[in-house]
């Protein structure tokens, strides 16, 4: 009886899990010739979701302050807790072995201290602004990214192959008139530990029963996958390596996207945050595993390639009580790809004693995070001065480009 | 009494199925009246185009069959025959007489190309929204109630897969607000309900065809009807009542099928099958003929005191609480009583009464209540119904398959339980993600749970690291998950 029931209604574990997850959006791609010799950019942004804390991705280790501030969990420059070496003043986080050849090899830079115009400190709201670039809140249904594709000369490639969303549903920056594909990993919805971790919390605090019947069922599917008994924190490190290598096959493809947007979720590291190991360092080391991918998928095309990587907003300059951080204000961007002028930490470096602290608790913003994507638009795509200050993020007249990101 | 904010929540979580952001402008601020309103037969009907009758059902389900019995014959001649055997068609010699058909066709195509399976989800796209176009909900989730109490299960083979969508639709939605005694009659008449507690098998040992066939009584139905759809398991039957109540159903049938009567899917008395003479059952002797015999006693157990007590602590404990209050569970039964089982009415005292909208919630949403719930929040069409079906077999309730004939549980114990809590934050992720980006779940937080969003539910949306992610913890909240 029951087979024949199964035979009837053949759902499996997989149907409820991977439904959806496929190309939903291949729009109207032109087909188009590719002319040998002319320049053929790639061009992908990552949004690291949650708020990336930029001094424990690159320490000032240099900064007197420092070391004070992360008590317990600072990275040094020897020893045991040393970082990888970036310019002497900062080292970077040594879980990103990848980014650091990349640097060395002038291939990768690090912006530091930098932030949207986004001085709140609610994560929906900050990546509203960094993804509409608008320079405050307020919903739009439009990124900066699709405006960019729009602004591209008609006739060009570029905006005729349109751009990539991983993931199930398109990014903010990625929403708008131009044509848009999403594409995600078959496992990228299986697993958010982060997630069941906040669920479990709340259960806690309001419901026990519900508490203790999620907690052991999140324990036996734990042990059944042989990982640690509870959820150790968010993201899901070695997912960013297989959705970057998916998304570069298919930016590889001859009428592939040439620009595509990858959100990894799960930075929001409020407590057990870790130092040179722990939940941060896995997802820093889930990033760098991201890096080899594109770095090893787009081969040829790799010298051709650009890959930025921003968040919301920083985290506070103080650890907190519980062994993380809080939301703060500003922090890393990370260029990196073969058309990248690297080996250079940008930053405008604004200290880190309490005066100097946005509100007394942030690293404040000396570089706005405008500048930096303005800068990789205008070199790395070509588009024009006059339509990143208003059209692409508007109001933004002031925002000069940062010059020479890219060869 | 609890301000008509608060009351709002309770209601329409409670005996609702669910707020969405429209809910409290569409419904007004009076949820009771809202909820009473929905006390009206046409609000259970489901009227849908392409939805299949039961004869259809029926037909479907046997050229289905007839067409496997005739493979099966094929291949069987075949391997009679060996390799070189002449074309499928031609009488074979070696055939034994009893392999029916001793002359098969070749193999024909399914008649009309249709699937089980395709029958099944059209019928369970059109409840899932059925769920999610009504006001509030009450007329559905008395609907679920009684198809529950009555419940069959597609575990029991192709024939109940064929008829579980118009077993419900035409056996227990037309009824639910009518007498009690009409619903049950036409609940243990309908051919589903036959087939699933096998009286079609059923013979009486002393019929025509029980003296012929050597084969004899099968007590399920009449079990089950007394122990699980009327007096209940401590109800006051003894095994003599159920073996004479099955006497007395003997003869119960379907049309089309054993029968070989022309037409399909209808119930039928088959006098040859009928165990002749009276039965006494509960102490009353029954001597009708026929079919009227099995019918006089359902009619005088829908009105039996220990039938009035059951429903009673079984609605109570369905909506309200697993130890249900006393009072509310005296006044449907005295309403049960005084209106001779009035569903209407007793659905009127469960609204209105005062325990009835006790503050704190003590019941967790069902399965299928929790989908139809996130489905109403987030507005979401029921676009993937396979999934959606494949979400409930997860979560521990697939739909219209409970694991017996009591139905699927409802309390507690039973629904919090380590391996449903984890499938329901695996469906509360699945149906975030692609719906996030949509929402600021604070705004759909303050707008779906009202009043009932407590601060630490509030708190944890706003601090949600994504928009999916708010929406996943919302689905996921306390306030959410109980009713």
């Amino acid at each position: 009886m029951d087979a024949r029931y199964c035979e009837a209604l053949p759902l499996s574990r997989r149907g409820l899990l991977g439904a959806g997850l496929s190309f939903f959006a291949w729009a109207h791609m032109p087909k188009i010739a590719s002319a040998a010799g002319t320049r053929d950019p790639r061009f992908l942004t990552v949004i690291l979701r949650g708020a990336m804390d930029g001094l424990s991705a690159v320490a000032p280790v240099a900064d007197p302050d420092y070391a004070a501030l992360r008590e317990g969990m600072a990275l040094t420059r020897d020893g045991e807790t040393a970082g990888l070496p970036l310019d002497g003043f900062f080292v970077l986080h040594p879980a990103m072995k990848t980014f650091a050849r990349l640097y060395a090899e002038k291939k990768a830079l690090v912006v530091h201290a930098t932030a949207s115009p986004y001085r709140e400190r609610s994560h929906f709201d900050g990546q509203d602004v960094l993804e509409s670039g608008l320079p405050g809140v307020g919903r739009v249904e439009t990124g900066w990214l699709n405006r960019a594709l729009l602004a591209l000369p008609k006739g060009e490639k570029l905006p005729k192959l349109g751009a990539l969303g991983v993931g199930v549903s398109t990014p903010l920056v990625l929403r708008g008139a131009a044509p848009v594909m999403g594409w995600a990993p078959q496992r990228l919805a299986e697993t958010n530990d982060d997630l069941a971790r906040r669920v479990l919390d709340l259960y806690t605090h309001r419901d026990p029963a519900l508490a203790r019947a999620l907690k052991a069922g999140l324990t036996a599917d734990d042990l059944a996958r042989g990982g640690a008994a509870m959820p150790a924190g968010g993201g899901n490190p070695g997912m960013m390596a297989r959705a970057a290598t998916g998304a570069a096959r298919l930016m590889m493809k001859e009428e592939g996207p040439r620009v595509a947007v990858l959100s990894f979720d799960g930075w929001d590291t409020h407590a057990n945050q870790g130092g040179v190991r722990g939940r941060l360092a896995d997802l820093l080391g889930g990033l760098d595993g991201a890096f080899a991918a594109f770095e090893r998928e787009f081969g040829e095309a790799w010298k051709e390639t650009a890959i930025l990587v921003i968040t919301e907003f920083g985290r506070t300059a103080r650890i907190n009580g519980t062994e993380g951080s809080d939301h703060g204000t500003a922090t890393v961007a990370f260029l990196a790809g073969g058309a990248v002028r690297g080996g250079r930490i940008l930053a405008d470096w604004p200290g880190l004693k309490a005066p100097q602290l946005h509100e007394g608790r942030d690293l404040r913003s000396t570089t706005d995070l405008r500048a930096v994507i303005k800068g990789v638009l205008a070199g790395h795509l070509g588009l024009s001065p006059a339509g990143l200050g208003e059209t692409i993020f508007p109001g933004s007249g002031l925002v000069k480009p940062v010059p020479d990101l890219v060869v | 009494m609890a301000r008509p904010e608060r009351l709002f929540q309770i209601g329409i979580q409670r005996f609702g199925l669910g707020a969405g952001p429209a809910s409290r402008a569409r419904l007004g601020p009076d949820i009771r009246a809202a909820l009473l309103d929905e006390i009206r037969p046409e609000h259970a009907l489901i009227r849908g185009e392409g939805l299949p009758t039961t004869a259809r059902g029926i037909q479907i389900v046997t050229q289905i069959e007839d067409k496997r019995r005739m493979e099966r014959a094929a291949k069987r001649q075949v391997a009679q025959q060996g390799p070189d055997s002449p074309a499928m068609g031609e009488s074979a010699p070696g055939a034994r007489a009893a392999d029916p058909p001793t002359n098969p066709p070749p193999a024909m195509p399914d008649p009309e190309g249709v699937r089980l399976r395709d029958v099944l989800l059209v019928d369970v796209k059109a409840r899932i929204d059925h769920g999610l176009a009504a006001p509030a909900g009450f007329a559905e989730r008395w609907v679920l109630f009684w198809s529950n109490h009555f419940c069959i299960a597609l575990r029991r083979g192709p024939f109940v897969q064929a008829l579980a969508g118009p077993y419900e639709r035409e056996a227990i939605r037309p009824h639910v607000f009518g007498r009690f005694v009409d619903l049950l009659v036409a609940v243990e008449t309908h051919p589903a309900m036959l087939h699933y507690l096998d009286q079609r098998q059923s013979i009486g040992p002393n019929s025509p065809a029980g003296q012929r066939r050597q084969r004899g009584l099968n007590e399920n139905l009449a079990r089950e009807i007394l122990e699980l759809h009327t007096l209940g398991v401590g109800g006051g039957y003894a095994q003599a009542d159920v073996t004479a109540f099955a006497r007395a159903l003997t003869g119960w049938s379907i049309t089309g099928f054993e029968e070989n009567i022309d037409g399909y899917g209808a119930f039928v008395f088959a006098p040859n099958r009928h165990e002749p003479g009276p039965q006494e059952v509960l102490g009353r002797i029954y001597r009708q003929e026929g079919q009227e015999k099995g019918l006089a006693i359902l009619r005088d157990l829908a009105r039996h005191p220990s039938t009035a007590r059951f429903l009673a602590t079984k609605l109570a404990r369905h909506f309200v609480a697993d130890s249900p209050p006393p009072a509310l569970v005296d006044a449907l039964e005295a309403e049960f009583r005084k209106t001779d089982g009035d569903l209407a009415a007793l659905a009127r005292v469960l609204l209105t009464h005062p325990a009835s909208f006790q503050a704190s919630p003590a019941k967790i949403r069902t399965p299928y209540e929790f989908l139809l719930a996130s489905l109403r929040a987030t507005e979401a069409p029921a676009d993937r119904v396979p999934a959606l079906a494949n979400a409930l077999n997860l979560m521990g309730q697939p739909l219209w398959n409970p694991p017996g004939p009591n139905g699927f549980p409802d309390d507690e114990a039973s629904l919090v339980a380590p391996k449903a809590m984890k499938t329901r934050l695996e469906f509360a992720l699945q149906m975030a993600r692609p719906l996030g980006g949509r929402f600021d779940p604070r705004d759909l937080a303050e707008a779906v749970l009202g009043e009932g969003l407590s601060a630490e539910t509030r708190q944890a949306v706003a601090r949600a690291e994504t928009r999916p992610q708010g929406l996943a913890l919302l689905l996921m909240a306390p306030e959410f998950q109980r009713r």
